[in-house]
């Protein structure tokens, strides 16, 4: 694959790859801020914005923006995560100087109308107290307030009851004029589009905005001590439980045995050690899996489990088993072999669209890894070794130390000791 | 405004080849040579409407046992073969068929067709394999559908629009139903369904047709055909509801209210020509996100919706249905969303589309066209869902063109014709008034 380096006659780079069989153009850019630059009592700030973006732009109310979108058949997705904006922006060659006129419009002058603001507000809310009453939710919201006291990371992305309603139009323009800026970007262009075209789209949809964001600083986050635990009440058959560790940061030189070593607990669906000691042996759940979260302040390795109210205390004991067996004796040769050969050949498949070579691109420059790491990637992998990995089960798997939430009505869960204090 | 998309403008370059083996077994190479990856589909047809009486949920069940083992691949064999070569892999079961699908560097095709080769003829079914996948179904049900009012809802809904026909009952089977899988029934089905003759194959990626010709014989030529296969599958003639179905279910789990109407209408295998292109068309104009009109009126000019949309369910093999949905705003109540919702439909059905209206969602229908091209994935599942579902390569070929020819007096038969409340099913769900918390 042939990754060009672009710079805009204004400065602005970005990576191309060009393919001219399918007559699709796909764009990718993100700006770094994300929701983690909410003001401590604006939750859901960043989310918010994301939603409106659609609403309307330049001279469009909502209305004739979304008949614009419709007619020129753009796709555009903006999605708000902790540390970044990103967006999704496809078009067809076709259409490309229209739906490009479209996006710079978007990005330098966003409406944020006061009908529009109300409407959203109320699709956010409806979503919230939908939510509420979605176990998986509330588990996952529970563990980040648990985890990450006191640090914006706390915050759910979408907000609060008791911040969401207080957001005004103001707060929405504040939010886009600090942060969408072209210091802070990074763009990638996949498709029917070449070199100079792009270098020239380039300037045109983003050289409007400042230059400079104005982000406010985030501090590194310390996760909380374990064992904590908490149990949310909820009147269902099937609990949710959700169990996590300090991880490892992406920069950090452990980062990609941690990776393999993920894959091989319960990254790796049925190959799996949890899906095999949980579900496959066992019968006690439908579902177990867990993952790494490297975020710029705090690294996280997590994992849930979903399993009736009668077999939660059982499977947290496998659970936590597993993971003790791992930080003790690492995993075995023959797994570790098994995930590499299965991570690097499974790493090709990342590549097969437009929109998915784009979003690849665009993680690696977020990661500060360059595009070159697409060529290095695989030989870095085949280069950990079995005391790379027993080494980091050792250093990340504290068992004694798993931070839990739990979300239904999981029996004789109080019972067990070795699941920590209650929160 | 822009003119409007031609289908030359929505079509890859890229050219869809088909051929059979002696043995009955359909398959479809679609090349594109972007990256060294293959996707490889095997569709079954046959699905939960195919369950037999009493066993609803078994075409389900076998989609989980074909991943329990075969003579040549005992359990976990499957996967940890998958794992080796760095594929994904998973597959799924609706109405009308069961697929099975993996991604793999395009070296290792051949692996993974042996894999689904031996499978189709040789799994095996031990009586605790079937017990413990039992379990997990039953866990599967309870997390999907117990833990979910609105799937219980949508459970209650299908039965009251397809009361009489497979299509009312869910896929993954009534929880008693499924208690009682039997390894006995379950082996039947199998050896009834499971057969080249009942199958298409589809091949996406960076393979020639001649590659993949010579792969699929080497592979699969050797299976014979199921001679137990009913020549044509057989299904209750459907009735529809002759009056209005309102189905009411209040739970304490549902956060907001939300109001559902069902409509059944042809589908594209059992429809007139050009009649289903019309509903399809119809369905974006009306529910195609926030530019459809359903919104406009309902979100943003009623403000009695936090949100609104819905679709036409397609690939169904004997008739479809249409959707509508709404969630409550914030302080709306049911009745006031359920009658605004009726209002819509009687104005819509009485003709209110312009020929502006119908450019904008033929662009956008096309359109997606270019984007499936993208990727190998879509492209497979939309061969091998229609073709499973019973139309013929030319017809989806011709697909663009036809939705091209669509024209506002279709739209306005197809409305007049299928938007009758009479036959309709309502759905609303309430939040109850105990709470979950405790």
């Amino acid at each position: 694959m042939d990754i060009q380096r672009i710079t805009s006659p204004g400065g602005i780079t970005a990576y191309l790859v060009e393919h001219h069989d399918n007559p699709l153009i796909s764009l990718r850019f993100a700006f770094r801020g994300g929701s983690a630059q909410d003001p401590d009592d604006k939750g859901g700030l960043a989310y918010f914005v994301t939603g409106m973006l659609d609403e309307g732009a330049g001279d469009m109310d909502a209305a004739s923006f979304q008949e614009r979108e419709q007619e020129l058949a753009i796709r555009m997705d903006f999605n708000a995560a902790r540390d970044l904006i990103t967006c999704s922006y496809q078009t067809l060659t076709a259409r490309k100087d229209e739906a490009f006129d479209l996006l710079k419009t978007v990005l330098t002058e966003p409406r944020f109308d006061e009908d529009a603001t109300e409407r959203v507000k109320g699709q956010i809310l409806a979503g919230l107290k939908l939510d509420q009453n979605n176990p998986v939710n509330v588990a996952s919201r529970a563990w980040s307030e648990l985890a990450f006291q006191g640090h914006p990371y706390s915050r759910p992305i979408k907000g609060s009851f008791e911040t969401v309603p207080g957001i005004t139009a103001a707060d929405l323009k504040s939010y886009a004029d600090r942060v969408f800026a072209r210091d802070n970007l990074i763009v990638v262009a996949v498709g029917d589009i070449d070199a100079e075209t792009l270098a020239k789209d380039l300037d045109h949809i983003f050289g409007g905005l400042p230059e400079k964001a104005q982000l406010t600083p985030v501090p590194d986050a310390k996760l909380a001590t374990g064992p904590i635990r908490e149990i949310v009440e909820m009147d269902i058959p099937q609990s949710i439980v959700q169990f996590g560790l300090k991880g490892i940061m992406r920069a950090d030189p452990d980062f990609l045995p941690a990776y393999v070593l993920n894959y091989i607990i319960g990254g790796g669906g049925f190959n799996s050690r949890l899906m095999e000691e949980v579900r496959v042996k066992r019968g006690l759940a439908y579902s177990v899996n867990s993952s790494l979260f490297p975020f710029q302040h705090a690294a996280v390795f997590m994992g849930r489990v979903a399993t009736k109210n009668e077999a939660v205390a059982e499977s947290l004991s496998v659970i936590k088993q597993e993971l003790s067996r791992i930080a003790e004796a690492g995993p075995t040769e023959d797994e570790l072999e098994d995930a590499k050969r299965y991570l690097t050949g499974a790493y090709a498949l990342r590549f097969d669209s437009s929109s998915s070579i784009a979003n690849q691109l665009l993680f690696l420059e977020v990661e500060g890894l360059g595009v070159d790491y697409v060529h290095e990637r695989n030989d870095l992998i085949e280069a950990v070794t079995l005391e790379d990995v027993k080494r980091v089960a050792h250093r990340m798997l504290d068992a004694d130390r798993l931070i839990t939430t739990i979300v239904g009505k999981p029996v004789a869960a109080e019972a067990d000791p070795a699941l920590g204090e209650m929160a | 405004m822009s003119e409007a998309l031609s289908p030359a403008e929505s079509t890859s370059s890229r050219k869809v080849h088909e051929f059979f083996l002696d043995n009955g077994l359909q398959v479809i190479v679609i090349p594109d040579h972007r990256a060294p990856v293959v996707t490889q589909m095997l569709w079954y047809k046959v699905g939960s409407a195919d369950d037999p009486k009493g066993v609803s949920g078994l075409a389900h069940f076998v989609e989980h046992l074909m991943f329990k083992g075969t003579e040549a691949n005992p359990p976990g064999q499957f996967a940890k073969v998958l794992a080796r070569n760095g594929g994904e892999f998973n597959a799924f079961t609706r109405n009308d068929v069961t697929a099975y699908f993996e991604r793999v560097a395009k070296d290792r095709l051949p692996t993974v067709m042996a894999l689904e080769a031996d499978r189709m003829s040789n799994l095996r079914f031990s009586a605790d394999e079937v017990k413990s996948e039992r379990d997990v179904v039953l866990e599967e049900r309870r997390s999907r559908v117990e833990n979910t009012p609105a799937a219980i809802l949508q459970e209650r809904m299908m039965s009251a629009l397809f009361p009489g026909h497979p299509y009312g009952i869910p896929v993954i089977g009534w929880y008693e139903e499924i208690e009682g899988f039997s390894p006995e029934a379950a082996v039947e089905f199998y050896k009834r369904y499971y057969a080249p003759n009942n199958a298409v194959l589809v091949i996406a990626g960076d393979v020639t047709p001649d590659e993949v010709k010579a792969l699929a014989e080497e592979h699969f030529g050797d299976i014979p055909a199921s001679e137990t296969l009913e020549p044509v599958r057989v299904r209750p003639v459907t009735a529809a509801p002759s009056e209005p179905v309102v189905i009411h279910v209040a739970d304490p789990r549902a956060g907001r209210i939300t109001v559902q109407r069902y409509f059944p209408v042809p589908s594209y295998p059992s429809a007139k020509p050009g009649e289903a292109e019309a509903i399809d068309l119809l369905m974006r104009i009306v529910t195609g996100g926030a530019a459809g009109k359903l919104y406009r009126r309902l979100v943003v000019e009623e403000k009695l919706a936090a949100t609104a949309g819905g679709g036409y369910v397609r690939p169904l093999r004997d008739t479809g249905m249409l959707a509508f949905d709404a969630i409550a705003a914030e302080g709306a109540s049911a009745e006031q969303l359920e009658e605004a919702l009726t209002r819509f439909l009687a104005e819509l059905r009485d003709g209110n589309i312009s020929e502006a209206d119908l450019t904008r969602a033929k662009s956008s229908y096309l359109a997606q066209f270019v984007y499936a091209a993208d990727s190998q994935d879509e492209l497979a599942a939309h061969y091998g869902g229609f073709l499973s579902a019973g139309l013929t390569l030319d017809q989806i070929e011709a697909w663009p063109e036809r939705i091209d020819n669509v024209t506002v007096a279709d739209i306005g038969k197809v409305a007049a014709t299928y938007l009758d409340p009479a036959r309709s099913v309502t759905g609303i769900l309430e939040p109850s008034a105990e709470t979950l918390a405790a």
